[in-house]
Order: C-alpha cells, then sequence, then structure tokens
C-alpha cells in the first residue's frame, strides 16, 4: 500500500516536471501573441491557487479576490507609470491640473518598493478584514458577504479619486521596464519566464504546505470549525493567515498580469473578475493544488476563444458554466479525472485497496 | 488521599432568565471513573459545555487544579490546559482518515507556525500506533472516517480526545445507538483510561453506569441533588424520589 | 435591542447638530433634506432587503441572483408603460404604475419559484454553492435583458401624481420618495401580517425553526420552501417597480443595490424583520449623513468600516437568536 502511494506522487512528479518544461520552453514554439495570452493565464493561475488555499481547503469563499489582485496590479502600474514619464507626472494628472506628485505616488519612485508594497498592501488589507471578521467568528456566508461589499467599496474609491489612479480609464501607456522597451518581444518573453517561475514556486511551496500537517489542520477547519476548537485550535487565526496569504499571492499575479498586458482598470479588478475568479477554481477542482491551474488556464482560453468570435454569448456561457459546474461537477475536473481514475482502478483489480483520498 | 482535579465553585449559567446550572459546586477527582445523570434539562450538558468553554458561566469560578481559573479562557486554550471534550453525536472529520483525524487531535502545538513546521517525531507515531491498537482501528487506518461503523465513530472520537494527553476527559453519552458488544468494549476502554486520569460522563444508561461508575453525581434543576456510589444514589430516598424512583426499578 | 441604535443615533445627531449649525456650517433645512434623504435610501434598501430578509434570513439561501429579479421587476414596469402609451387613452396612462405593482411581483415570484425548483432546493446543505449558482443564474438573466432591451438605461416615465413634491416651509420633499417610504412601511406590514398572523405564515415560520418537526406535524416542507422563496423574490419585483420613481433603469441596476441591502441583513441580524428595519434605516441616514460632509465615494468606505465596527459589537447583528448545536 506506502508502494502505491509513492509510486503514485512520482508518476504526479513526472507529469508535473513535463508539463513545468513545456511552459519554460514555450516561447520557442508559439507566437508572441500565443504567448502573451498564455502568460496572462499562468499569472491569474497563480492568484487561483491562493484563492483555492482559503476556499477549497479552508473554506472561507472570498467574492473580493479581484480587489488584492488589483492592488499588486496597480502597485506595479504606479511604477511604471512614473518611469514612463521620466520622474514627471503621470499624463492624467497633468490632465486634471495637478503640479506636484502626490505623497503616496512618492514611493513608487522605486521598483524594490513599488514590487514589496504589491505584495505587501493587499496582505495588510486582508489582514485588517479578515482578523476584524474571523476573530469574531463571522464566518461562512457573512464573510463572504463583506468580502464582495469590500470590492465595491475599493473599486469606488478608485474610480472616484480620479487624479489619484487615473478613474475609470485606470493606468495605461507604459513605455520602460528598468530601462527594456516593456513592448519588446524579448521583455515580454523574460516576464513570461519569469511568471512560469513565480507559478512553480508558488505551486511547489503551497503543495508542500497542504500536503503536510498544516493541510489536515485546515480541511478540519472548513469541515468542522467549532470542533477544531475543541481540539485545541483557534481557527481565527488559521483563517486570518490563509485569507492574507492568498491575498498576497493575489497581488503577485496582479503585478504579473499588469506588466504583460499593459493596462489595470477599475473593470479588471471589479464584482464580476473577481467572481468569475472563483469560477476558475470551482471548474478546475477545490481542495487540490493542480485543479486551480487547470481551470484558470481552461476558463480564459475559452474566455478569449468566445470574445474573438461571439462576444455577447460569453456571459450566457460563464453564467451556465457556474450552475452547470456547482450542482454537476462540484469537484470540478480534478475530480472528474479521479472518479475516472478510480473506476479504472476497480475494473483493474477488485480487491485492491483504496488510497485515493477525496475532498470534497 | 487523591487531590481535586477539578472544582466548581458556585458556578451559574444564565440562558436569559432560565438557570440551567444554579449555584452549582462540583468536585471532579483523579483517576476516578465519574458519571453525572440526572432527568432531562438537569443541566448535565450543560455542565459540560460550561467546563470546556462552550458555554460562559455568567458567575462563579472553575479551577483547574485548584488554581487555574478557566471560565475566562477560550476554548482552545481550555484545551491546552488539558481538558478534553466528546461531544454526544460523533463529532470526527468524515473526508480524513482515521489516521489523519488522529494526526491533529494529537497534543502538539497547536499554534500557526508550529503547524507549519510539524513533522512526525518518533514519539508521535508510537503513539498513533498505541492509540490505533487501543480503539482497534489499526486496520483501518487509511479509511476515510466518513465510512467506519456508527461504533468505531465513537470509539476514534475517544481516542482523538485521548490523544490530548488530557487530566480531565468530559464524554457526553459515549454509548448511545452501541450494540450490546460495542458497549462493552466502551466500558472496558473507559475503565483503562481513567486509569491516568479523571473521567467525567453523562450518561443515561442505568446499567451501564452500574457497572462502570466511581462515583455518580445526581443533577436535579441545575444543583447537585447527590453524589456518591451508585449503590448509595439508588437507596438515597431524595434521589429516588425525583428521579430513579420514576425511571429505573 | 432595536431601540439601542435608535437612541445612539439620536442622541449622537443632537449633540453633533447644534454645535455645527451654531458654527454655522449649515442650516435647518439642510438637517431636514439630509435627514428626509437617508429615510428615503433607508425605504429603498428597506423594501430590497425584505426579499433577503425571507430568503437569506428565513432560508439561510443567499440568492444573487435577487438583484437580477429586481430589475426584473423594473423592466416589467417599463414593458408595461411602454403597453400603455401604445393602447391606453392618455388619461388612464398613470394607472400603468399602478398595475405594474402587482404585476411585477407575481412575475418575480414565479421565476424565484422556478429557480427555487430547479436549482436551489438541491443546494440547501451547501450554502456557498447556492450562491455561486445563483449568480450565475443573475448573470444570465441580466444579459437576457442586454439582449432584449438593449445595454443602454431605459426610462420610466413617472406617473403624474408622483410628479411634484410636498412643500414644507421653504423645502420640497419629492412625492416619488414619499411613496416609496410608504411603500416600505406597506410591504412590512404585510409581510409581518403574513409571517405572524396568518396560518400559512406560521407554518414557514415552524419549518424554518425545526423542520424534522415541522415535518412530523405534517407541513408539506417542499412546497413552504417553494412558497417562501417565491415570496421573497416576489418583493423583489415590487422594489424594481419602486426604483423606476428614482431614475433610468439598466441592466445592472440590481447589482448597483443589491450589495448595500445584504449589509443591511447582516447588520439587521438574520430572520430578523425588526433587524432588516433598524439596518436599513441606520445604513441609509449613515450613508447620506457621510456623504452629506464628504462625498460619495468617501462616503461608502465609510460606512463599509462602520459596517465592519459595528460587526465587532455585534457579531451576529443586532437581533440574534441561540441555538445550542455545535458547528
Amino acid at each position: 500500500m506506502q508502494n502505491t502511494i509513492y509510486q503514485k506522487l512520482w508518476s504526479q512528479k513526472i507529469i508535473l516536471s513535463v508539463i513545468f518544461l513545456l511552459l519554460l520552453l514555450a516561447p520557442f514554439f508559439l507566437s508572441d501573441f500565443r504567448l502573451n495570452l498564455l502568460g496572462k493565464f499562468l499569472a491569474f493561475a497563480i492568484l487561483a491557487i491562493g484563492l483555492d488555499l482559503l476556499w477549497g481547503y479552508t473554506g472561507v469563499l472570498s467574492l473580493g479576490h479581484g480587489i488584492f489582485f488589483g492592488l499588486g496590479a496597480y502597485c506595479m502600474a504606479m511604477y511604471l507609470k512614473l518611469e514612463a514619464n521620466a520622474g514627471g507626472l503621470p499624463d492624467f494628472m497633468a490632465w486634471s491640473g495637478m503640479s506636484e506628485l502626490p505623497l503616496i505616488w512618492l514611493p513608487f519612485q522605486y521598483p524594490i518598493i513599488a514590487i514589496a508594497l504589491g505584495i505587501i498592501i493587499p496582505a495588510v488589507v486582508a489582514f485588517f478584514l479578515g482578523y476584524l471578521t474571523f476573530r469574531n467568528r463571522i464566518s461562512g456566508v457573512y464573510f463572504t458577504i463583506l468580502s464582495q461589499a469590500l470590492v465595491l467599496v475599493v473599486v469606488t474609491l478608485f474610480v472616484g479619486s480620479q487624479n489619484l489612479t487615473g478613474g475609470t480609464s485606470g493606468l495605461t501607456n507604459f513605455e520602460t521596464l528598468f530601462g527594456f522597451s516593456v513592448n519588446a518581444a524579448s521583455t515580454q518573453t523574460a516576464i513570461y519566464l519569469i511568471t512560469v517561475l513565480v507559478l512553480g514556486v508558488v505551486f511547489i511551496s503551497c503543495r508542500k504546505l497542504v500536503k503536510g500537517r498544516f493541510g489536515r489542520v485546515l480541511e478540519g477547519i472548513r469541515d468542522g470549525e467549532n470542533r477544531m476548537r475543541f481540539l485545541g485550535y483557534n481557527p481565527s487565526s488559521y483563517k486570518t493567515f490563509i485569507y492574507t496569504l492568498s491575498a498576497a499571492i493575489a497581488g503577485i499575479a496582479g503585478m504579473l498580469f499588469v506588466l504583460q498586458v499593459g493596462i489595470i482598470s477599475p473593470t479588471m479588478i471589479g464584482i464580476i473578475p473577481s467572481i468569475e475568479m472563483v469560477l476558475w477554481v470551482a471548474l478546475g477542482g477545490r481542495g487540490t493544488i493542480i485543479g486551480p491551474v487547470i481551470g484558470a488556464v481552461f476558463v480564459n482560453a475559452a474566455k478569449t476563444g468566445f470574445s474573438e468570435s461571439y462576444p455577447e454569448y460569453w456571459t450566457y456561457f460563464l453564467g451556465l458554466l457556474f450552475v452547470l459546474v456547482v450542482v454537476f461537477l462540484p469537484k470540478g475536473l480534478t475530480g472528474l479525472l479521479d472518479k475516472w481514475k478510480d473506476r479504472r482502478k476497480k475494473q483493474d483489480a477488485r480487491d485492491s485497496v483504496e488510497v485515493e483520498k477525496s475532498y470534497s | 488521599m487523591p487531590e481535586t482535579v477539578l472544582k466548581l465553585k458556585k458556578v451559574i449559567v444564565d440562558f436569559s432568565g432560565f438557570k440551567a446550572i444554579n449555584q452549582l459546586d462540583f468536585t471532579v477527582q483523579p483517576n476516578n471513573v465519574h458519571f453525572v445523570i440526572g432527568p432531562n434539562g438537569a443541566g448535565k450538558t450543560t455542565l459540560l459545555d460550561v467546563i470546556c468553554g462552550k458555554t460562559r458561566a455568567t458567575n462563579g469560578e472553575i479551577l483547574l487544579q485548584g488554581q487555574k481559573e478557566l471560565s475566562k479562557l477560550s476554548e482552545n486554550q481550555i484545551v491546552h490546559q488539558g481538558i478534553s471534550r466528546k461531544f454526544q453525536a460523533p463529532s470526527i472529520f468524515a473526508n480524513l482518515t482515521v489516521e489523519e483525524n488522529l494526526e491533529i487531535a494529537m497534543k502538539q502545538k497547536k499554534n500557526l507556525f508550529s503547524m507549519i513546521k510539524a513533522k512526525w517525531t518518533n514519539e508521535e507515531k508510537n503513539k498513533l500506533e498505541e492509540m490505533l491498537e487501543l480503539i482497534g482501528l489499526t486496520e483501518e487506518r487509511d479509511q476515510e472516517a466518513g465510512a467506519l461503523a456508527h461504533g468505531q465513530k465513537q470509539w476514534l472520537e475517544i481516542a482523538m480526545v485521548l490523544m490530548q494527553e488530557p487530566e480531565v476527559v468530559l464524554l457526553d453519552e459515549p454509548i448511545a445507538g452501541m450494540s450490546k458488544k460495542e458497549r462493552d468494549k466502551t466500558g472496558a476502554l473507559i475503565t483503562k483510561i481513567a486509569k491516568d486520569r479523571a473521567v467525567l460522563i453523562v450518561e443515561h444508561d442505568m446499567d451501564f453506569v452500574k457497572e462502570y461508575s466511581d462515583i455518580v453525581s445526581v443533577m436535579h434543576e441545575g444543583q447537585l441533588l447527590y453524589e456518591g456510589t451508585m449503590d448509595q444514589v439508588q437507596n438515597d430516598p431524595t434521589v429516588r424520589e425525583v428521579y430513579l424512583g420514576r425511571k429505573v426499578e | 435591542m432595536v431601540f439601542i441604535i435608535k437612541e445612539v443615533k439620536g442622541s449622537r445627531i443632537y449633540v453633533l447638530l447644534p454645535f455645527l449649525m451654531r458654527k454655522g456650517l449649515f442650516g435647518l433645512n439642510e438637517i431636514i433634506i439630509t435627514l428626509f434623504n437617508g429615510l428615503s435610501l433607508g425605504s429603498i434598501l428597506l423594501v430590497i432587503a425584505l426579499g433577503l430578509a425571507i430568503t437569506f434570513g428565513l432560508m439561510n439561501v443567499i440568492n444573487m441572483a435577487h438583484g437580477e429579479l429586481i430589475m426584473v421587476g423594473a423592466y416589467i414596469t417599463y414593458v408595461i408603460q411602454n403597453i400603455f402609451m401604445d393602447y391606453a387613452p392618455a388619461a388612464y396612462f398613470d394607472l400603468y404604475f399602478i398595475i405594474s405593482i402587482p404585476i411585477a411581483m407575481l412575475v418575480a415570484a414565479g421565476i424565484g419559484m422556478l429557480l427555487e425548483v430547479s436549482l436551489i432546493r438541491h443546494l440547501y446543505k451547501r450554502p456557498l454553492d447556492s450562491l455561486l449558482a445563483t449568480w450565475g443564474v443573475g448573470l444570465v438573466l441580466q444579459q437576457l435583458a442586454r439582449s432584449i432591451f438593449g445595454a443602454p438605461n431605459v426610462g420610466v416615465k413617472s406617473p403624474s401624481f408622483l410628479s411634484g413634491g410636498l412643500s414644507v416651509g421653504s423645502i420640497t420633499l419629492p412625492y416619488s420618495r414619499l411613496f416609496i417610504l410608504a411603500l416600505s412601511i406597506i410591504c412590512l406590514i404585510s409581510i409581518f401580517y403574513y409571517f405572524y398572523r396568518t396560518a400559512s405564515g406560521r407554518r414557514v415560520r415552524a419549518v424554518m425553526q425545526n423542520r424534522q418537526m415541522a415535518e412530523c406535524l405534517g407541513v408539506s416542507t417542499r412546497k413552504v420552501d417553494m412558497l417562501t422563496f417565491a415570496i421573497g423574490s416576489g418583493f423583489a419585483g415590487v422594489a424594481g417597480c419602486a426604483l423606476t420613481l428614482l431614475g433610468a433603469i439598466g441592466p445592472t441596476i440590481g447589482t448597483s443595490y443589491i450589495i448595500d441591502a445584504f449589509m443591511v441583513v447582516v447588520v439587521g441580524g438574520v430572520g430578523a424583520l425588526f433587524g432588516a428595519v433598524a439596518g436599513a434605516l441606520g445604513i441609509g441616514i449613515f450613508n447620506t449623513i457621510f456623504e452629506f460632509f464628504t462625498n460619495a465615494t468617501i462616503g461608502k468606505v465609510l460606512i463599509f468600516l462602520l459596517i465592519i465596527a459595528f460587526l465587532q459589537w455585534r457579531p451576529s447583528g443586532l437581533v440574534t437568536s441561540r441555538s445550542r448545536s455545535l458547528d
């Protein structure tokens, strides 16, 4: 029995390494346009892993991850904007009649600080909201509603502060990154490779986190939060930690996104994008680490395909997909795969002991 | 002479006007199987609730080892002080395997950062094997707990309580829904675990109480009506009047 | 408990306002208008939140399509208005609005019932999943409206008896806002009457409080679930009808109000009508006051922070119920 577990892990490792290698080699066989799209999907995949840590493993559903993604993206965009204007005022500020760089933009002149803030700011926002709600045992749907209200508030704030954030049009027209032209193919390839590497690191560390005893504790909190208290755990601190961590991961994803897409605006981080992120996880399979990655790439590839040919049908498709996945495929695509594997295994050897675990 | 492990002093639990526990003084001695009986609504489950922190005492003190005040601590802190509770309905984690259930229940540092670094030590592994042996679930260790039989779930939960190496074990109707055979096995298990610690049990099954009790407390309307051995309890006229007289014999 | 917040609110305003008036920051008229606007916003939120208080509060189902049911109510009003414009004599035009209210209610209730039977029924044990599935339904309804009526907002002409306003001294209180205020009170009273004074309402409460026991007593819980959900959805239709008085309507009209309405239920406490009333008025009035002192954007931020702060004080809302069960 031990043996089969090792075999299974071993074969999984091989498959994952092959995928990772293919992703690294993608610049050789994909056009610049396709590579850029794939890079964007992979940035989404990074976010999806973090979201799944929270939802799939800990049972906390956030409908507000677009905000953390957005905070990261805006931090990066602010730096790019300043670099594009070589220390001068960004165009939209000049239009709204400002003469001096506002105070909160000042730290973003320095790339290291901008990147650090792109992780720290989402984490801090998440920490406070998480701490204040989980501490009072506000959980389940209540937290979910609050997380959505957060989106509404932040988006309103971003739209309303036209002279600080560029308002509804957001931040765009970037030119250089560390002196290299942002739009050059070589820069984009480099950013793509960085995205793949970050995805790899996030994937491996999250997997390590949930494979161990810590992962069992998270699942315990998901399935019986109060029971965990009587086993001596304080679920509030675990939930706050995971929420903060997943917000930080979302921030990283946002930064990689803006580098590849070249624009960030409030509509890209609002209510609908935030809940779409949940669909990636749901479709891929919550409670697994590979599921969200598959889901993010799959949904976004489908979205791109639709938008190219039938943009108006995408919304119908998205809505129906939500219903169908929730009702018929609660474990997502990976769940489907597991079921199929189970069936085959049972046919192969009916007396073999079940080693699979399923996380509903 | 055994010292008192747990002492409740003038504890009141007030549910907006209704006093589920009223000025209760209660002590628990170590190495005893201590049963709590009483008619419905006597406050038995509330007694367990208030000890483990699920319900807050409106007034009074709960002292562990004569000094540590429990009534202000949170549920998880009370567990770390050495009090573990098994609930009435089996509340194991159905999606985790038997082994994983025991793993997270085990006594260890349970704060966030210790848990991230946690690794199996040899000592922990031995403890796990012993416990699986004790409850007879070694074969089923890799099964999902949700797939276990009812009795096995109850034992698993008792084992989860024991994994925390508590000084006081609280059990709420541990044999409810068990067959005669399972019942006997549970009784033997309780006798065995009481060798090293105090066991406080709420139970309705009088035959079971008679067979395994060291001390029996009778509760009535949130107060302690009588305390003694089962023989004494059965022969006490007040107890007979409010409880046994109607229910048993 | 309901009175606590009223007291807090009252005393704050009493202390704050004379002080600011003495400083010459604003006059009595502005106070009255601000309070009236707050009350008005509160009553709009209340009409929307009443439906939620039933589906979310009583049944614990987060219906994310509730906002789209509001939209359905609004578009029904729009359609009926168009029919009246084309076919009815001009003298009877104003009647369209009176007719729209029950029709909007029935259509929204019908859609709600369909939703309950086909989808939500299967997800009662998974509240987060029903949230996601209903959101999907909402998205489809929104797109459907976009396909039928077009993406731009359409205007609904208010009936003539609701145009103009009531003059009090030098200020005017618009009739449309007064109407919504009255409507919210009527809705509240009828819901209260239904749940607490009729046999059918009693059955609903019985099922929501103890499902198994009610089933044993011969109440058909399926029917009750369906009916309750339909009633909650019906009030969304009424709310949509009312919203046409306030401005143009569009496919996303529901989404802009729905989150605030959910907040009302969270603040009020789940399953408590009076909690919803206090929550709606509280959020409405504070929102208007904040906006008066700052602007719409900062006002939104402040109200969110206020709600978070409030939940520190009362994590499960103003009106709470206790249970003995674990998890």
